[in-house]
């Protein structure tokens, strides 16, 4: 396994970006998260149809995010963009425990994927800050996130409203794209 | 802007091998990361480039292009992205969820407001969005309406004018916006903000006009802008019959007064093309035009002598005033200007200008282009016909331009010039006809050559000294190809029926064609020295002055050949109608004086196309503009054709002109035309809903006939009818009911019609139906079989001659008091009307009080047979009408059915 990850480390590396997904359910906080990562507000989103994609800079490394919309009609063209991508940050609203399932299969569906194979996998479990939101471990056992095998993955809970956890998220990007472990 | 550079200077060196599978690889490099701008922007011109060459892209490749053109967001390069914009905006009429690419640029299209792509990303969206995604992208684009940016806001109104066509709805609601942004202080906004205003309310009478009075009081600035208000202007006094939009034109005239050109030439331009202007109000528009013909710009200069073209063909004397100033037009270095002066003064100058004016055209003829030729011809023809007392001149003129270099169509022009003089100026025939007949001595056209040789044929016998002309006739079966050596022929023969005098002379040259070496030629020349030995048939094939009606030939020859199954039979040429050669001359004249008189005023190609475009245009409308009865024929058996039913009924024998079963003004218009096919009767109903807030669906006609005394009648029974299958607001359709002739009966019968339909309300505006409708009946006029719907007219030179031939055997004589008209003139009226038959020997016209009148009416009745009536009739003040008919035919059924149709 570590030399799959060098290997991947290395070409990473290199002097382009890191080539970064934000995938999930519509109203998880995709929008909301990438402009919280790049300018550091809270902006006011509307529903993505398409996508957003900007270049976020941390510890100078060049992040490129692209935040694809999560309506039914437009999951189906996530997969245009699964190429070359290094990380998938995949955001869950915690406090939607009804689509929980849905965005299960979503998201185990986007791990089959042949391109996606040897991108790391970051889970925000988002709106914390909201009564009733399910715990990291809850969220994490509904995804059944540790029966993933040959996957780099983290799970953290965040709120893009407050700013909480997204700096912890950050961090273990920047981290496993340097090659170190987490 | 990268594009256009390689346009020019990189055709065959960078793009001139380019393949688009080639292309749609390297499109590759736009999911590499980084990206290179300056190499994908290259790539992106050459997919542009490719679809410029009318290269078409497949949906699913052009889908694979859109979406990796879309990673090319993650780079900012501004250029890349205007490239990007571009191809995105022509692929997205191939690709698939284009939708797709809405959040990218809805992002640019509200980003900072100094990028310079702004504008770009508004018109791509344009072409992104569709109905569905619409109303979300409504604030957007309104917001960018009324931008700071001259530019954005452009962008945006442009794109709302095109969004309206996909919900005309949504764009109303935009109307404030709209109006803000006529204040922008952006010169060509203000033009297209105007341009959506009125898009909003062009249906709305009122509402322009209020828009007019409102903005006509100097608030615009925009050069433009007005111009577009003038012609709103003029549009609203133009449609508006009751006058009282006289009002408007005020702030016509005082925009005479404007300080741009092109206002004030727009203004002009408006005043003179209204349809009832009166001299004083045309005075200050021509005076300002007359400014513009000697200002210094050319196109000043142009656009004033083309307006004033125009006017002098319908109000010449408001044009006189100029013609000092057009005369110093005539050198012109710009030869158009000088050629639309020429003309100009040809139509507004008196007798005495046109010598030196006819000098001055003589002496730059050779200077312009034939397209410039023609037009000055057609003005030299139309002054001839005003002056027939310049014919020398002009035909001389005329000669001499058919003498000088010159294409087909110039030619053409002047030869049928030539033909309209002798047809109308008799005193000029011999002189033009010597002319002509230098003409095809060194003539390159075979096709004219063709021609003129008939029109000696036709005219030369009847000269004053016609053996000079079979010279020239004889020169061309010696030197010409085969076309021209066999019309010679045909014109000689002409010579010989006339002049018994050189007919043996003429014999002897007709016989030295038979050794032609072209069949055609030795064909007729043999043909013809048969036919010159017995008078009969001389005058019966040469002499002849009937002919065929051309449409119905065409078209019935056309059904012929597309039916094999009929090929076992001859084909029968006796169902074709036959009319005189005068009258089928005349038709075309007409058509031609027709045609030309809609492309003198302009309005030709317009109104032309739009007929051509509209598919469902009304039959009726196109029949009626047709030439000639037997041309409206043709256009309905065309209609027909494209009904696979009906097309099986054979070939259409005879329509019926249109008779109308409603009121015109009523909610659904409903107008019948009558068809015979060799065993069926159809009934067209052509039907039009005058409602725009309905859709009709289904919609069928009930006819019930009328019990008859006619004992054939039985013989008609109801075969199919073929349904319309919606009638929406304004566009015609036909419902055809049909009718089975049970052995070829002709019986008469009345039928009541009811239009039966599903309706359902919809939305004037997008024209959407409700889903619910509900059925409905509408009475419309009943309509009749009368004897004259079977019967087709036919042309006989020799009226006395057929009715002998036709002899007494199965002759019908009946006599009718006709007490309801009262007059021989509506009696005989009436009678044609119900035998649908020619009237012959000019009998047809009666005297205002003739008390006696006999009149001759030949016909063919459906199957062949030919019918000829003769009606004596006397008037008496007291009693109406007494007539005698006597009819005969070689079927004595037909001859009693003629003679009975008289109720």
């Amino acid at each position: 396994m570590g030399a799959v990850f060098s290997s991947l480390f290395a070409r990473l590396w290199g002097s382009k970006d890191v080539r970064i997904l934000i995938l999930g359910l519509d109203g998880a906080g995709k929008t909301t998260i990438l402009y919280r990562m790049q300018i550091g507000e809270v902006v006011t989103t509307i529903p993505t149809i398409g996508f957003n994609v900007e270049t976020v800079t941390y510890k100078n490394i060049k992040f490129q995010v692209w935040d694809l919309g999560g309506q039914t009609s437009i999951r189906p063209y996530w997969r245009c963009y699964y190429a070359n991508t290094d990380a998938v940050i995949y955001v869950i609203d915690s406090a939607d425990r009804d689509r929980i399932s849905t965005s299960k299969e979503e998201l185990m569906a986007m791990l089959e994927e042949e391109e996606l194979r040897d991108a790391a996998l970051l889970v925000f479990a988002n709106k914390q800050d909201l009564d009733g939101a399910m715990s990291v471990t809850e969220v994490s056992e509904f995804l059944g996130l540790t029966a993933l095998k040959m996957r780099t993955w983290t799970i953290f809970k965040c709120s893009a409203k407050t700013g909480e956890g997204l700096t912890e998220g950050l961090d273990w990007l920047v981290n496993v794209v340097q090659g170190g472990k987490k | 802007m990268a594009s256009k550079k390689s346009d020019i200077d990189g055709d065959d060196t960078l793009f001139g091998s380019l393949d688009k599978a080639t292309v749609v690889q390297e499109a590759r490099a736009f999911n590499e990361s980084p990206i290179n701008p300056k190499k994908c922007r290259l790539i992106l011109t050459k997919i542009v480039y490719l679809l410029h060459q009318g290269q078409t892209y497949q949906t699913q490749e052009a889908t694979d292009t859109f979406f990796s053109i879309s990673k090319l967001f993650q780079n900012s390069d501004v250029s890349l992205r205007q490239m990007v914009y571009l191809a995105i905006k022509e692929l997205s009429g191939s690709a698939e969820s284009v939708f797709f690419l809405t959040a990218s640029l809805t992002k640019d299209m509200n980003s900072r407001s100094d990028l310079i792509y702004r504008p770009n990303a508004i018109r791509a969206l344009c072409k992104i969005t569709d109905a569905s995604t619409m109303q979300s992208n409504e604030r957007f684009i309104k917001q960018s309406i009324v931008d700071k940016k001259p530019d954005v806001s452009s962008a945006a109104i442009i794109s709302a004018i095109h969004l309206s066509s996909l919900n005309r709805e949504v764009v109303k609601r935009w109307a404030n916006e709209a109006q803000e942004a006529i204040n922008s202080k952006g010169v060509i906004t203000q033009y297209h903000a105007l341009g959506l205003l009125y898009l909003m309310r062009q249906h709305d009478r009122m509402a322009v006009i209020k828009m007019v009075q409102n903005y006509a009081r100097g608030s615009l600035r925009s050069p433009h802008a007005i111009v577009m208000l003038i012609r709103y202007t003029w549009k609203i006094i133009e449609e508006d019959d009751s006058g009282s939009s006289r009002q408007l034109f005020e702030y016509l005239e005082n925009w005479l007064r404007h300080k741009s050109d092109m206002v004030v030439y727009e203004a002009a331009r408006a005043i003179c093309s209204l349809k009832d202007v009166t001299p004083k109000e045309l005075f200050p528009a021509v005076s300002a035009l007359q400014l513009m013909i000697v200002s210094h710009k050319p196109t000043l200069r142009f656009a004033a002598i083309r307006t004033l073209n125009k006017l002098a063909m319908t109000h010449p004397n408001a044009v006189f005033p100029c013609n000092l100033d057009m005369e110093n037009l005539i050198t012109d270095s710009n030869r158009s200007i000088a050629t639309f002066a020429i003309t100009t003064l040809l139509k507004t100058g008196n007798e005495a200008s046109v010598d030196r004016l006819m000098k001055q055209i003589s002496s730059f003829m050779s200077e312009i282009s034939d397209e410039f030729k023609i037009i000055v011809v057609d003005a030299v023809r139309a002054l001839c016909l005003k002056f027939p007392s310049k014919q020398t001149l002009m035909l001389n003129f005329l000669s001499g331009a058919l003498r000088d270099d010159g294409g087909y169509q110039f030619k053409s022009a002047i030869v049928e010039a030539i033909f309209d003089i002798i047809h109308s100026i008799p005193e000029s025939k011999e002189f033009a006809l010597s002319h002509l007949c230098e003409f095809i001595e060194d003539c390159e056209f075979p096709k004219l050559a063709v021609r003129i040789l008939h029109v000696l044929g036709a005219e030369g016998p009847h000269a004053s000294s016609p053996t000079k002309y079979i010279r020239f006739i004889y020169n061309r079966v010696i030197l010409e190809t085969s076309i021209v050596r066999a019309a010679a022929v045909s014109a000689l023969a002409q010579f010989a029926v006339y002049l018994v005098d050189a007919r043996e002379r003429i014999k002897v040259l007709l016989d030295r064609c038979t050794d032609d070496s072209d069949d055609e030629v030795r064909d007729r020349a043999a043909m013809y020295l048969r036919i010159l030995n017995e008078q009969d048939l001389a005058t019966k094939y040469i002499a002849d002055d009937s002919t065929f009606a051309l449409a119905a030939l065409e078209n019935n020859l056309d059904h012929y050949l597309k039916t094999p199954a009929s090929f076992s039979r001859p084909f029968d040429i006796k169902n074709v109608p036959v009319v005189s050669k005068e009258q089928e001359q005349a038709d075309r004249q007409r058509a031609q004086a027709a045609a030309r008189d809609r492309a003198a005023t302009g309005q030709a190609a317009p109104a032309a196309s739009a007929a051509a475009a509209a598919v469902p245009a009304s039959v009726s409308e196109a029949a009626a503009a047709a030439a000639s009865p037997f041309d409206a024929q043709s256009i309905y058996a065309k209609a027909m054709e494209r009904v696979p039913q009906i097309a099986a009924l054979g070939p259409l024998y005879k329509s019926s002109s249109p008779v109308e079963l409603t009121d015109p003004v009523t909610e659904y218009i409903v107008t019948c035309i009558k068809h015979v096919f060799p065993q069926h009767f159809v009934f067209q109903f052509e039907c039009k809903n005058t409602l725009n807030d309905s859709l009709l669906e289904n919609v069928t006609v009930v006819m019930k006939m009328q019990p008859s005394d006619d004992p054939d009648a039985a013989g008609l029974k109801p075969e199919f009818v073929v349904r319309a299958e919606k009638l929406a607001f304004d566009i015609p359709a036909s419902v055809y009911v049909v009718y089975r002739r049970l052995g070829g009966v002709t019986p008469t019968a009345e039928f009541t019609n009811t239009l039966q339909f599903i309706v359902k309300d919809c939305d004037p505006n997008t024209g959407e139906p409700d889903e619910e409708g509900f059925e409905e009946d509408y009475l419309v006029e009943d309509v009749e079989i009368v004897v004259g719907d079977y019967i087709q007219p036919t042309y006989v030179p020799d009226f006395e001659r057929a009715w002998a031939e036709l002899g007494d055997t199965h002759q019908v004589v009946e006599t009718y008091a006709l007490t309801a008209v009262t007059s021989i003139r509506s009696a005989v009226s009436t009678v044609m009307d119900l035998l649908g038959m020619q009237a012959l020997d000019n009998s047809s016209a009666v005297k205002e009080n003739a008390t006696t009148h006999q009149l001759h009416l030949a016909g063919t009745y459906v199957g062949g047979i030919p019918v000829a009536v003769r009606a004596r009739m006397a008037f008496n003040p007291s009693t109406g009408v007494a007539m005698e008919m006597a009819v005969r035919s070689r079927h004595p059924v037909v001859s009693q059915r003629v003679a009975n149709a008289i109720q």
